[in-house]
């Protein structure tokens, strides 16, 4: 075996430890080392900090936060700038290994090896799509096979090539994004496939991707096989309702979407995660289970636009600058949940507390579409809210739940229940 | 002797060709080149270790459970011991993490003494028998249901990559030939030798081993032979988050059947959970693909074996060919007056029994008559790059860092893998060709997003690394 022992890591402490350099992670840091003028550390692992945004070249970014619309880019690039104008130390090529509120973070660096010991941290290390393997697509593994991340860090990061005909997987958001991205590529998408009834993005997309795009989106079928041994020949598609299967030839495939968190570090950090999302439980103030131990972005809300990540990031630094000032101050973890029930799949934050979330929003994710949606509230038997929602529920986007609804709940009481209705 | 390389020309004429570069043709190999011999090995694939022997569950077995008497179970107790001992020499990565064989119906409990006799006939004495209660301490995350077990302290996990690579690497160093992407495709007789025609032209071998695997029957008729015939049959194996790995700190087994070992649930030495393998037969020799029942069936064992494992998220599913026959034992021979040699139906074992099967088939090949003396000028044994969890890694070493700034360069993030360590893999005796033979080199790729954030660098690092010159990294395919 290596027999090396590993060496002293140098000490570093500042005031503010932040993990991942994306939109939320940036945000945070820019509000907290400028406005506030805290010692402020970011950790980013890839050689450029900006998170997602750097590898999807088309525009739609920075609405809500910058209130203009950027490429993914030039808006990665212009939340890098802002963050080390304001006096933010970002550190890139730099990977936490481990991290918990007690020890610090563990950090590799071309530079050496360093333990970061900070007053607060906040963890903002994204969300990935699920691989073909995560999502249990059995049959041949040639190559092919892509995420979208994958795909448009080959194409826009690295100038790769793809094939000629692609199938994609899912029909969000993301799933557009991979469309514009093949075609850049020069690869001709050949269907847009989704398991729900109707598409899961804006219809808009879907006629613009039967007219300007040329590529029909089957829906109700689901991806059942793989087949070709070095190269991707074709997959085969069954039908949801019918069971019907049939092949559709194609040399590539883009799996999109199906988000997971990544936790790695908040779960070794032992945080209290939601059970199905899998995401650290907050409160609306973004604080963790863990005192001294924040967490923003995608990684408590696979996902939302990245201008929503981004004031996740500006909402957090006033809880932080509490807790830097006041530590002692943090909630028992025992408090309230608030709970989704089916077809809501997670809600976030998953904790009640005084005070409303970022826009004042909860955001959760719908298994199945719901056209008007009525939202209740309820804990212990007692509605809280109800309300008639003027935008669609639908599967693999965000739902977002006007957070005066849960402004009753009480932390001291039971369950803060959550529960959707209405017509498809 | 200067190191070949790998995909360079082969002598027109040698003493001895392996055919197969698994993990038992690499382990001959490296034994065969320890004597006064021109070796040669050929391998069809671009990689060494890259059919049954990349996709196993790597598994170091005691051979407690094998069928006493025959040759396996000779040879795996033995191989155990030797691997061993390799292992810490050029450092595969080992974990003697034990096991534990669960019943979970009562004609299942009425079955472990006789495995515990068996074990003991095996020549292994560690066994014994464990209540429920031993089982939950032991495993508090087992399913509901188990009525008791047998522990099998010895069983170890080990990386069946580094080891092929090892074997191979050694004989390399030790002067053997080895070309890969060369397949023989058939064979004529002279007097003197064999000539082997091969996809690279013909090449004339005094002696000829055969350990084509999945194809050993098949090489076996062209010496005239028709003593057993391979069905391949598949096991579909789930790889589970390292997540999952507090769940689990040793080997759970079934009690075994006559189709084979059973689907079982154990850590990796790379730190993931794994559940399998599967066992159906099948017709096609290359068909490693996964299927929607096999998937569905390892499930279900998995529920009930360890049922918080299903909420975990799947990093890595696979599968492999073991090369079954009609008999229940090892096809290992030795033809004189052919000089030919057969190492065949190497089923579900051969990685533990890899270095005894090398060692009895040269002891074999010297009494029909192969004349060569032990080397005295043998290079020392090679140093692998450890790929193993409970061993430092470069990411985790200021002291490699402080050298060399590209072990602190993580490339790829699941795995934790360095600049460093890719281009270590590329500057080794035998450099990857494909994607898929850094990911058995290094992890990279191997890990959790499945290359979503790092599948892009990997390939440009690979491309760069290889110069423009062979083959571009077509196939990724998983492990
Ligand atoms: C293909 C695609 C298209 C999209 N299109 C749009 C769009 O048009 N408009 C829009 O608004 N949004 C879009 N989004 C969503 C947007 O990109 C995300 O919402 C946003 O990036 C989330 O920001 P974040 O900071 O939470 O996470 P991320 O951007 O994922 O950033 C997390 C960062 O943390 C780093 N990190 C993780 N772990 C560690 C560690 N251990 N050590 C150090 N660093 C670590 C990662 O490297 C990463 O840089 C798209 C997303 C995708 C995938
Ligand atoms: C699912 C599964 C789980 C297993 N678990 C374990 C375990 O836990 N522990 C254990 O010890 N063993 C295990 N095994 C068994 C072990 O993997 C095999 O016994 C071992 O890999 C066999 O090695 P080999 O070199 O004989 O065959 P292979 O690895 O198949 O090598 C044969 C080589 O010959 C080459 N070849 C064939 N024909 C030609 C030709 N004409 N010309 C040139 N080259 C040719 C092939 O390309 C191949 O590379 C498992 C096997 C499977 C399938």
């Amino acid at each position: 075996m290596s027999t090396g022992t590993a060496g002293p890591a140098t000490l570093v402490t500042p005031e503010v430890l932040i993990v991942g350099g994306g939109p939320a992670g940036l945000t945070a840091a820019r509000v907290l080392a400028g406005a506030h003028r805290r010692r402020v550390l970011v950790v980013e692992r890839e050689r450029q900090a900006g998170g997602i945004p750097r590898h999807c070249d088309h525009t739609g970014f920075g609405l809500r936060d910058l209130r203009r619309v950027l490429s993914g880019p030039s808006y990665a690039g212009r939340l890098v700038a802002a963050a080390e104008e304001a006096g933010a130390e970002i550190w890139d090529g730099a990977t936490v290994t481990s991290w918990s509120a007690e020890h610090g973070a563990e950090v590799t660096t071309p530079r050496g090896l360093f333990t970061v010991r900070a007053g607060a941290t906040v963890l903002a290390t994204g969300a990935r799509e699920r691989s073909r393997p995560a999502r249990m697509i059995p049959g041949d593994r040639p190559e092919g096979i892509y995420t979208t991340g994958l795909l448009q860090n080959l194409v826009h990061l690295h100038h790769g090539r793809v094939g000629e005909q692609a199938v994609i997987l899912g029909a969000e958001l993301v799933s557009w994004s991979a469309a514009l991205t093949l075609r850049q590529a020069g690869c001709d998408v050949v269907a847009m496939v989704t398991a729900h009834e109707r598409p899961e993005s804006y219809s808009a997309l879907t006629a613009l991707g039967r007219r300007a795009l040329r590529f029909p989106v089957i829906s109700g079928h689901r991806v059942v096989r793989i087949i070709g041994r070095d190269r991707l020949e074709a997959v085969e598609l069954e039908n949801a309702a019918t069971g019907r299967r049939r092949l559709q030839g194609c040399d590539t495939l883009v799996v999109t979407g199906d988000w997971v968190p990544d936790v790695e570090l908040a779960r070794s950090g032992g945080l209290d995660l939601d059970r199905v999302s899998r995401s650290p439980v907050v409160d609306s103030d973004l604080r963790t289970s863990v005192p001294g131990g924040f967490a923003a972005g995608n990684l408590i809300h696979p996902v939302d636009t990245a201008d929503v990540a981004a004031l996740d990031g500006r909402h957090v630094a006033r809880p932080v600058l509490r807790w830097l000032d006041d530590p002692g101050a943090w909630p028992s973890p025992e408090g309230a949940r608030v709970v989704a029930r089916p077809p809501l799949r997670w809600i976030s934050p998953g904790r009640v507390a005084a005070g409303a979330p970022p826009r004042s929003r909860h955001l959760s994710w719908v298994d199945r579409r719901i056209g008007v949606p009525v939202v209740t509230v309820t804990q212990d038997g007692r509605v809280l809210g109800r309300r008639r929602l003027m935008w669609p529920a639908a599967p693999g986007r965000v739902f977002r739940i006007p957070s005066d609804l849960f402004a009753a709940a009480s932390p001291a009481g039971g369950d803060v229940v959550v529960e959707v209705d209405g017509r498809p | 002797m200067t190191p070949s390389v790998p995909t360079g020309r082969l002598p027109d004429r040698v003493d001895v060709t392996v055919i197969g570069a698994g993990v038992v043709g690499a382990a001959v190999a490296r034994e065969l080149s320890a004597l006064d011999l021109e070796v040669a090995v050929v391998e069809s694939r671009h990689d060494v270790g890259d059919a049954t022997s990349k996709a196993n569950t790597a598994i170091l077995h005691t051979g407690f459970d094998a069928t006493p008497g025959t040759l396996e179970s000779a040879l795996v107790s033995r191989g155990y011991g030797l691997l061993r001992a390799y292992a810490q020499v050029v450092g595969i990565p080992v974990e003697q993490t034990g096991a534990v064989l669960v019943a979970w119906t009562p004609e299942e409990l009425a079955e472990l003494p006789a495995l515990e006799r068996t074990a003991v006939a095996n020549g292994y004495t560690e066994s014994a028998m464990v209540g429920p209660d031993a089982l939950y301490r032991d495993v508090p995350a087992l399913g509901p249901g188990a009525l008791g077990g047998l522990t099998v302290p010895g069983e170890s996990l080990i990386c069946s990559w580094t080891t092929a690579l090892a074997f191979a690497t050694e004989a390399v160093e030790r002067g053997a030939h080895l070309r890969l992407g060369c397949r023989v495709e058939g064979m004529s007789r002279q007097v003197e030798h064999t000539v082997l025609h091969t996809t690279y032209g013909d090449l004339a071998s005094r002696w000829v081993v055969n350990v084509a695997g999945l194809a050993s029957d098949l090489v076996d008729g062209w010496f005239g032979y028709r003593r057993f015939t391979v069905t391949p049959r598949r096991g579909e194996l789930l790889v589970y988050d390292k997540q999952a790995r507090s769940l689990v700190d040793r080997i759970v087994l079934p009690v075994p059947t006559s189709r084979g070992k059973g689907v079982l649930v154990a850590p990796t030495v790379y730190g993931n959970v794994m559940l399998g393998p599967t066992a159906d037969d099948r017709d096609d020799r290359d068909d490693t693909s996964t299927s929607e029942t096999g998937l569905s069936f390892l499930l279900e064992k998995g529920a009930t074996v360890l049922p918080a494992l299903l909420d975990e998220e799947v990093t890595a599913a696979y599968a492999g060919l073991r090369a079954a026959t009609e008999h229940k034992d090892y096809v290992i021979d030795v033809d004189a007056s052919q000089r030919y040699a057969v190492v065949g139906g190497i089923r579900s074992t051969g990685l533990t029994a890899s270095m005894a099967i090398a060692g009895h088939v040269t002891a074999a090949l010297l009494d029909a008559g192969l004349d060569a003396a032990r080397r005295r000028d043998l290079p020392g044994p090679p140093r692998m790059p450890n790929l193993g969890e409970s061993f430092p890694r470069p990411y985790q070493r200021a002291d490699l860092i402080a050298t060399d700034g590209s072990y602190g360069r993580v490339v790829c993030f699941c795995e934790r893998v360095t600049a460093g360590e890719i281009r270590d893999a590329f500057a080794s005796t035998i450099p990857p060709t494909s994607l898929g033979g850094l990911r058995r080199r290094t992890r990279a790729l191997n890990g959790r997003c499945q290359g979503f954030y790092c599948g892009a660098e990997v390939r440009r690092l690979f491309a760069a690394f290889q110069g423009g010159a062979g083959p571009s990294p077509a196939t990724t395919e998983a492990r």
